[in-house]
């Protein structure tokens, strides 16, 4: 993975500094609240409902082991022994003291981290595969042009105050696992007809109050100019995007409001008139390529017997990697999901203890690296099939073996009413009693692939415009209430789900899934997945029962 | 009234003229709107000129004539209205304009960096007790990621 050189540990110490200072302005007052506001979003900083929420940056999701035990240092010492995973590969702290939070962005600078533009109305954290590098449907590795892209948007001194904030996201595989078509630029890496590869460009995606899913503004760029194309982008955002109404303020409505035709054809003429001077050369591209080289993998990994032997022994290791492993491109690997939806915990949390205990099995199984996944799980993705017995066992006195990965227990969440200032709703106890109402593994495996998301307000961090069942909490008069929808997706079959019916009250929500659930049970064809039976049959079948029983 | 002009604290020598009020001698500033309404009048005035820009304006409008402006102001009625980063960029990078950019109005001296990056080099805080701040905040970063105008 991409490792600092002077520049960059130059920049993230500067940039703690410059906090620093900047805090001290604010807290003698020399710095308006207002404007204090601005600069500590910038930062990462949030002010919640309990306390300040700090948000780390973990770039396309890549952490190294050391980085890992960092964050548990942090999580013990200057919060409540645990920290969250998000759906943007992020890392959130939800109880740090404003004014110990520049020691917290000091101490992560010493190990290449930190939070820079993780908030705030300017060019945020660049997402990408979790299965990056490793995969086997994929065309070429996205992470070097995410560390590019992550560079360019880092400090960038004209996209720093945009109207509103502004998302990218790469992949590089056939499959799109990083959501392209719900972000304001969405980068999917693909092979022309002579064989090159460069970029699909798509524009104008987005999640949150208004889903839209995102069209392509250019069918294939060439990678030399990556840098130019973004910035024409951005800079015909800065200029035009609506800056009357927040609500209307992301490049979603500007490319709404203005048609595909006419954005494309401003961003086309900008970008004709900066493209020569702007060029990515092959030689920068090749030396962030070397950063990310695959590690000396063992090129007889294949060969042990003992995994297929334990696979027939063990059931219960067969179930685990049956849903907790990926496929991995060399033969006798495997890419591991750890799960962060442990039955009792809420969903993306991980403690201090576990960060530790995860940072020294990555040590030991998988090169030292760790990723996090949009879902809040996070991988080890170079394991050979000869450890994994090992690993499970070790995962499992964890609780980080819960064979649950892509199930309808491996929901997304947020954080909702219990931290978050803006959730209408609870989020967490929803999921936790979901999870109780849904006791019996055999039964969550035998409904299989199906992606619950739930989100606390009409902000969606957890995506549930595109759940295959989405939960959104909305406030009635004071109390909880959660609206349904049905068929959204956020992979190639890009979908917003259709909303069920009218919002149901907190007390019924858990009845109302499990309803769902039976449903699909009972009028399923033969392995027809959860999604592709919305599809076909819509949403009525489901509405009558769930309205049937309330 | 000092300003910050090339990383040193100067006395402003120019005067703000509004729309509709007389021309006074010297150097004088007015509004891009002024400008487009008579800017024949404006360019036989004896001093020097120096045009008032907001986010809303365009600066494609003026660049016929941006050699003849000595000074170009980009006044910011919010910190958060980024459109005027922009504004400087293009009038260094598209049209060359080679005189004094100044930022006024309600930006932040922690925003001074990001705005010499982009091409201003004159800056004149919302008050006087912030001068201190933007000439050490010029100085915030050592290192850069992108090109810069500066």
């Amino acid at each position: 993975m991409y490792q600092y050189n002077e520049i960059d540990q130059t920049l993230v110490d500067e940039r703690v500094a410059q906090f620093r200072r900047q805090t001290e302005q604010f807290l003698k007052g020399e710095i308006s609240e207002d404007q204090f506001r601005a600069l500590r979003l910038r930062n990462g900083l949030y002010v919640q409902i309990h306390a300040p929420m700090l948000r780390v940056a973990g770039p396309y999701g890549l952490f190294n082991s050391t980085q890992l035990r960092k964050l548990a240092h942090i999580a013990r010492t200057y919060d409540k022994n645990y920290c969250h995973f998000t759906t943007r590969q992020n890392v959130q702290f939800n109880w740090p003291k404003l004014e110990e939070v520049p020691d917290i962005l000091a101490e992560l600078a010493t190990v290449q981290m930190h939070a820079i533009q993780t908030s705030g109305n300017c060019m945020r954290n660049t997402t990408s595969d979790h299965l990056a590098g490793v995969c086997i449907d994929e065309v070429e590795d996205p992470r070097p042009y995410c560390e590019i892209i992550r560079q360019w948007t880092t400090l960038h001194p004209e996209f720093d105050y945009l109207p509103r904030k502004f998302k990218m996201a790469v992949s590089g595989s056939l499959n799109d696992r990083a959501a392209t078509q719900f972000h304001d630029i969405g980068l999917h890496l693909i092979k022309n007809h002579a064989g090159e590869v460069g970029f699909k460009v798509i524009v104008g995606g987005g999640l949150g109050r208004t889903p839209v899913i995102g069209q392509v503004i250019k069918p294939y760029l060439e990678k030399k100019h990556l840098l130019s194309y973004l910035e024409a982008i951005l800079r015909i955002y800065n200029l035009f995007g609506r800056r009357d109404n927040k609500y209307k303020a992301r490049i979603k409505i500007l490319v709404k409001e203005s048609g595909l035709d006419n954005f494309s054809a401003l961003v086309e003429k900008e970008w004709l008139l900066i493209r020569d001077n702007n060029e990515l050369s092959d030689i920068r591209i090749d030396a962030i390529k070397a950063q990310f080289a695959p590690p000396a993998y063992d090129n007889n990994a294949e060969a042990d017997k003992s995994f297929d032997q334990r696979l027939q022994e063990n059931k219960a290791f067969a179930t685990w990697v049956k849903f907790n492993t990926a496929a991995h491109k060399i033969a006798g690997y495997h890419a591991v999901f750890l799960s962060l939806k442990a039955p009792d915990s809420p969903p993306g949390d991980i403690t201090d203890v576990q960060l530790d205990a995860v940072a020294d099995l990555a040590d030991h199984y998988s090169f030292g690296e760790i990723r996090s996944t949009h879902r809040q799980n996070l991988i080890l993705a170079d394991v050979t099939q000869s450890d994994l017995f090992t690993l499970w066992d070790k995962l499992d006195a964890l609780s980080l073996a819960t064979p649950n990965i892509g199930t309808v227990t491996d929901m997304i969440c947020c954080p909702g009413l219990d931290f978050c200032s803006l959730a209408n709703a609870g989020s967490i106890g929803v999921a936790k009693e979901i999870n109780e109402a849904l006791d019996d593994i055999d039964y969550i495996h035998d409904i299989g692939d199906l992606k619950i998301n739930m989100s606390g307000c009409m902000n969606g961090c957890a995506h549930q415009s595109v759940g295959h069942i989405g939960i959104l909490g909305v406030d009635k008069k004071g109390t909880e209430w959660y609206q349904i929808t049905l068929g959204g997706s956020s992979e190639n079959d890009a979908a917003i789900g259709d909303r069920l019916g009218p919002a149901v009250a907190k007390d019924k929500i858990t009845k109302a899934i499990t309803t769902i659930l039976d449903v699909y049970i009972k009028n399923r064809l033969n392995d027809e997945p959860f999604l592709a039976m919305v599809n076909r049959v819509g949403v009525t079948p489901f509405k009558e029962q769930v309205y049937a029983d309330s | 009234m000092q300003i910050v002009k090339d990383k040193k604290i100067i006395d402003d020598t120019w005067s703000y003229v509004t729309d509709g009020a007389e021309l006074v001698n010297g150097n004088i500033t007015i509004s891009l709107a002024r400008w487009n309404q008579n800017h024949q009048q404006l360019l036989a005035h004896e001093g020097k000129l120096g045009l008032r820009i907001t986010p809303n304006d365009t600066v494609d409008e003026m660049a016929a004539n941006l050699h003849r402006i000595d000074l170009i102001e980009l006044e910011f009625p919010d910190f958060a209205d980024g459109r005027l980063f922009s504004h400087a960029w293009y009038l260094r990078n598209r049209f060359g304009y080679q005189a004094e950019i100044r930022a006024t109005g309600h930006f932040m001296p922690d925003q001074v960096f990001y705005l010499s990056r982009v091409g201003v080099n004159a800056f004149s805080p919302e008050k006087t007790e912030y001068l201190p701040f933007v000439l050490s905040n010029l100085d915030d970063f050592t290192v850069k990621y992108q090109n810069s105008t500066n």
